[in-house]
């Protein structure tokens, strides 16, 4: 066996910060949501969450080699992927939460906890992609108009489970409501601006993430409203995911991510 | 997986391969209603662009031929060559109907 491999330190401009955070939340994502492959509550199902998480990966290899190019050292996406320590992802503090996904040896988990998740981040990535889709960094922008057709699915699905659920029997709106307020309080991190998004938002590079809240409300507001799903209310806690200050559970995703590249350095297969 | 696949109703799947042609029955699957077995044909059958169109219909509203009656059905068709139009000869223009 060669050597373990090192972390790579990165150049963090504020424009590397700034994709890597889109990057991080759509590859954390997708990490999470590929753990319900095989373990779906039906087929299609899991069929269908295991092929947006293939989604999400796609736009996330795609914003990780557009992040490499930016920082300039000529590292790639597995490397970025693989290589970096917890302190250098930025993703939103809400992907990383635990799926709560029930299988042969885990019972008691809940699909509502995926299905709310799922649609308060589409939501937000729809508004996201519409913003980087103006953006004057033209890679950037043709990944957001691919990234938004896939979004726009998963919104949907999402929305219409949340819908089904909360419109379902006593138990299955109960369930939502109870998933609503275990993620609420991580959403206020995908509102909330620091230099790196006034760095995006005067450059031209992309919106500031206080700039989506509109559209993500009205989104909510247009699936909770149909199920009669109260929004809580807010709290003081604000996550840190996008600072590379994480919660408990990324060190444990990313030493089963990056177990392999870690001990095989550039191992392919 | 759980008992949920079978309190689902069947719907059968039909896929339109590229515009002009038809649509082309490919499968079955599991849905609660007509919208997510939409959905759900979109994810099982065209994840590798098979598609452009999707239809849907619930299984249970297909009426099918008896296979009792296959023989009173379909053999009698098998000594009428003269309904095959074989007989004519066609243009070099259209020769690829």
């Amino acid at each position: 066996m060669s050597a373990t491999a090192e972390s790579i330190r990165l150049n963090l401009t504020p424009a590397v910060r700034y994709v890597l955070r889109v990057a991080d939340t759509a590859l954390i994502h997708a990490q999470r949501l590929a753990e319900w492959c095989g373990h779906g509550p039906v087929l299609e199902e899991d069929i269908a969450l295991t092929n947006m998480a293939l989604d999400l990966l796609g736009q996330a290899r795609a914003l990780l080699t557009h992040a490499a190019r930016l920082e300039g050292q000529g590292l790639d996406e597995d490397q970025l992927a693989f290589l970096r320590d917890e302190r250098h992802f930025f993703n939103l503090t809400l992907v990383e939460q635990p799926m709560r996904r029930s299988s042969a040896h885990a019972p008691g988990g809940d699909f509502a906890d995926t299905v709310l998740r799922n649609f308060l981040l589409a939501a937000w990535f729809k508004a996201l992609w519409s913003g980087l889709m103006l953006s004057n960094d033209l890679t950037l922008a043709a990944i957001a108009a691919k990234a938004q057709e896939e979004t726009r699915y998963h919104l949907q699905h999402a929305g219409d489970w949340v819908v089904r659920l909360g419109d379902g029997t006593e138990e299955s709106a109960a369930r939502v409501r109870a998933a609503l307020q275990r993620a609420w309080p991580y959403t206020q991190e995908m509102f909330v601006d620091d230099a790196v998004d006034a760095d995006a938002a005067a450059s031209g590079l992309g919106p500031a993430r206080s700039s989506l809240c509109v559209g993500w409300d009205a989104e909510v507001a247009a699936v909770f409203g149909a199920v009669g799903l109260a929004v809580p209310p807010a709290t003081p806690f604000l996550s840190t995911g996008t600072l590379g200050r994480h919660s408990e559970h990324l060190g444990f995703m990313l030493a089963e991510m990056q177990v392999l590249q870690r001990q095989h350095p550039g191992g392919r297969w | 997986m759980s008992e949920a696949s079978q309190e689902w109703p069947l719907w059968e799947v039909f896929v339109r391969p590229q515009p002009g042609l038809d649509h082309k029955h490919c499968g079955s699957l599991h849905a609660a209603d007509a919208k997510m077995a939409v959905q759900l044909a979109r994810e099982v059958y065209t994840r590798r662009q098979e598609g452009t169109s999707v239809w849907v219909v619930k299984s249970s509203d297909i009426t099918a031929s008896d296979p009792a009656d296959k023989a009173m059905y379909f053999d009698p068709m098998e000594d009428k060559v003269y309904r095959h139009p074989s007989f004519y000869e066609l243009p070099e223009s259209v020769n690829h109907m």
